[in-house]
C-alpha cells in the first residue's frame, strides 16, 4: 500500500464515514482505519452483515448506517478493517496492527473519530460473569442476531437502555425487569433548558414512545432504584436494590448495565491534547476549534469523541473536520470551505440545542458514578476497590497518576479505559475538589497493548522517529507485564 | 443465556474448537459472541484474585475477553471473528498472557 495519504481517519462510525466521504469529495486521498471487520462503528454496527437489519427490530435510524456505508464504498477512500491503532508519532506517522502485522503510514492530516464508550457502572458484583453492558448485549443483537432469554435484568438509565428493551420486545423477547436508576428530580430541573432546545421535542417524543412501548408490554419497571448490588459466587445469580421504599431481590443469570455514554478520549489523552471537564456531561472532552482541530496541529476530533451529541451530529462534525483538513492542506480556499461548512454548522447547532435538556434528563446518579461501598471494585483489571482508593487518598495520594503507584489502579490491560472516570470523580469527591483540578491518567502509546512479536515483526519505514515509536511501545509493555 | 432470534438455514456456518469441544457458529460472529451463544460463561480469570471473568463491553474496551486463540494469548475475543478450525481456550494465569 502507498505509505502516504492526505488524510487518515480513525474510526468507521458516522463521524469517520462522513469525514472520509466529504474529504474524498474535495479530492483528498483518504485511508480509514477501524478495528471492526465492517464499517458502521458501534451505532451502525454490522450494518452490512447484520442478520436482523431487515427485520425492523433495530429501528429506522439504523438504516442510515447502510446509506453511509454505500456512499463510503463509492467514495474511493481506502479501508483498513480489523486494524487497531497503536501509535501516532509527532511527525504524523500512524502505526496500526492489522491482519498483516504492525504497519505505518504517513498522514498529512488525521481525524480521530473513535466515538463513545459506555460510562463505567461500578457497583458491587459488576465483575461477575453474567454481567455485561447494555451496549454489549445490543452489539450481540446487531452483529449476531441474538438476544437473551427472558431472565435478563436491565439496570441503569439513558436512552440506549430503553431502546434496547424495546428492541428485545420487538424480537419477541422480554426482559425480566428494568431497574431504573434515573433520579426522579432532574426531570423537573431539566425543564429550564426547554426553550433553547429546538430539536429536543423530537428526542423527547422518541423517548416517550419507547417508554410507552415498555409500559404496554407489562415489563416490570422499578423506578428510582438505589443500592444496586449484584450477587453470586462464580457468576451473577441475583440483583438486589431499593425501590419504592423497600428492598427487592431478583434472581437472574444476566444483568445488563448502562448509564449513558462518554467520549472515548484514550487517544487524545495519550497524545496530550488539551481536555476540559464538562460539568453537564460529567466527562472529559478534548478542546477543539471551529474546524475540529485539537491543541495538537493536524489532529482533529469528530463525532461523540469530541463530546456526546449523537449520530446525526457526528456526521456533521465529521464533514466539518474533513473540510478543515482540506483547508489546512490548502486544497480548498477559505471562502469555499466556509460555504461548504455553513449548512452543516446550522444543522449541528440544531442538534446541539437538544443536548442540555437531554444531559440533564439522563444525568446519571451521583452514587452510581462515585461508589459508596468500600468493597466495590473500581479498577476491574487490578481489582482496586473504593476502600483502596480512600486509603491511598488518606495517605496523601493527590490524583489518578499517583494512584497508579499507590495501588496499581489503571495499570492493567485496559489501560484505565474502564476506571479513569470513576477514579477522577472519586478522588475529586474524597478531596472535595472539582474533577477538572484532579485530572486523569496520563497515558502513553501503544494505545492498546500489543504483543512483543508484533512489534518485533513490524514493517518500519526508514524514519528514525518510527524507531522511537516502536521503542516507546516496548517500554510500556515492560511496565505492564 | 443468549440465543438467535431466528435461525437462517442459508447462513454460512463455521466450527471451531473451544477447549476440545467443537462449537458451531455463524460466520461473522465474534469469538466472544459465539461463546456466549454456546453458553460458555467465562473467558478468563483475573490474574489478581483468580476470579472468573467474562466479556463485558463487546467493543474492545474492557479487555475482559482476553483468550488464547490459535496459540496466541491476550487476543480480544470480542474483536476476533470466528473461523473454521480455530482453536480457542480460556486465558488462565499459566497461558502466557501478558496481563
Ligand atoms: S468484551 Fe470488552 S474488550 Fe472484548
Amino acid at each position: 500500500m502507498s505509505r502516504a495519504v492526505d488524510l487518515a481517519v480513525i474510526g468507521a462510525g458516522p463521524a469517520g464515514l462522513a469525514a472520509a466521504i466529504e474529504a474524498r469529495r474535495i479530492g483528498l486521498s483518504v485511508l480509514l482505519i477501524d478495528e471492526q471487520p465492517g464499517v458502521g462503528g458501534q451505532i451502525y454496527r454490522a450494518t452490512d452483515t447484520s442478520p436482523v437489519s431487515g427485520s425492523g427490530i433495530l429501528g429506522a435510524e439504523y438504516r442510515r448506517g447502510g446509506e453511509l456505508a454505500l456512499s463510503f464504498r463509492a467514495s474511493g477512500a481506502r479501508h483498513m478493517a480489523g486494524s487497531t491503532l497503536v501509535d501516532i508519532t509527532a511527525d504524523g506517522w500512524i502505526g496500526f496492527e492489522g491482519p498483516d502485522g504492525v504497519e505505518f503510514v504517513e498522514a498529512a492530516q488525521i481525524i480521530l473519530a473513535s466515538g463513545a464508550v459506555e460510562r463505567p457502572f461500578p457497583v458491587p458484583g459488576w465483575t461477575l460473569p453474567g454481567v455485561m453492558t447494555v451496549g454489549a448485549a445490543q452489539t450481540v443483537l446487531k452483529a449476531s442476531g441474538a438476544a437473551p432469554q427472558d431472565d435478563a435484568v436491565l439496570v441503569g438509565s439513558g436512552p440506549l437502555l430503553y431502546l434496547y428493551a424495546v428492541q428485545l420486545l420487538r424480537s419477541g423477547r422480554r426482559p425480566q425487569a428494568i431497574v431504573d436508576t434515573a433520579p426522579r428530580l432532574p426531570a423537573l430541573r431539566a425543564l429550564r433548558h426547554f426553550p433553547r432546545a429546538l430539536a429536543a421535542p423530537l428526542y423527547l417524543a422518541k423517548g416517550l414512545r419507547l417508554l410507552n412501548e415498555i409500559r404496554k408490554s407489562g415489563t416490570a419497571h422499578h423506578r428510582g432504584a438505589t443500592g444496586i448490588r449484584i450477587e453470586g459466587a462464580d457468576a451473577a445469580e441475583s440483583i438486589v436494590f431499593q425501590a419504592s421504599g423497600r428492598r427487592h431481590s431478583l434472581n437472574t443469570s444476566l444483568v445488563l448495565l448502562h448509564q449513558g455514554v462518554v467520549p472515548n478520549i484514550q487517544i487524545t489523552q495519550a497524545l496530550r491534547c488539551r481536555h476540559r471537564w464538562d460539568d453537564a456531561q460529567l466527562c472529559w472532552v478534548p478542546e477543539t476549534d471551529e474546524w475540529a482541530q485539537t491543541s495538537r496541529p493536524g489532529l482533529r476530533v469528530a463525532g461523540d469523541g469530541a463530546g456526546i451529541a449523537g449520530a446525526l451530529a457526528a456526521e456533521y462534525r465529521g464533514r466539518i473536520a474533513a473540510i478543515g483538513a482540506a483547508l489546512a492542506l490548502d486544497r480548498i480556499v477559505e471562502p469555499d470551505a466556509e460555504e461548504r461548512a455553513r449548512p452543516l454548522r446550522r444543522l449541528l447547532k440544531t442538534e446541539l440545542a437538544a443536548r442540555p435538556l437531554l444531559d440533564a434528563l439522563y444525568r446519571p446518579a451521583d452514587d452510581l458514578r462515585v461508589p459508596s461501598e468500600p468493597d466495590t471494585i473500581v479498577c476491574r483489571c487490578e481489582e482496586v476497590t473504593l476502600g483502596d482508593i480512600s486509603r491511598a487518598v488518606t495517605m496523601g495520594c493527590p490524583g489518578p497518576n499517583q494512584l497508579k503507584a499507590f495501588v496499581r489502579a489503571g495499570m492493567g490491560p485496559c489501560q484505565g479505559r474502564m476506571c479513569a472516570l470513576t477514579v477522577t470523580e472519586t478522588i475529586a469527591s474524597l478531596r472535595g475538589r472539582h474533577p477538572g483540578e484532579i485530572g486523569s491518567y496520563r497515558l502513553r502509546p501503544p494505545f492498546k497493548p500489543t504483543t512483543l512479536g508484533a512489534l518485533a515483526a513490524m514493517k518500519l519505514p526508514d524514519a528514525p522517529e518510527i524507531d522511537r515509536a516502536g521503542n516507546t511501545g516496548t517500554v510500556e509493555l515492560a511496565e505492564q507485564s | 443465556m443468549f440465543s438467535r432470534i431466528e435461525e437462517n438455514p442459508a447462513e454460512a456456518l463455521v466450527t471451531f474448537l473451544f477447549e476440545g469441544r467443537p462449537i458451531t457458529a455463524r460466520a461473522g460472529d465474534s469469538v466472544a459472541a459465539a461463546l456466549l451463544l454456546a453458553g460458555v460463561a467465562t473467558t478468563r480469570t483475573s490474574p489478581v484474585s483468580g476470579a472468573p471473568r467474562a466479556a463485558y463491553c463487546m467493543m474492545g474496551s474492557c479487555f475482559e475477553c482476553l483468550m488464547v486463540i490459535d496459540g496466541a494469548a491476550d487476543r480480544q475475543a470480542c474483536l476476533t471473528p470466528v473461523a473454521d478450525g480455530m482453536v480457542v481456550s480460556r486465558q488462565l494465569p499459566l497461558s502466557g498472557g501478558g496481563s
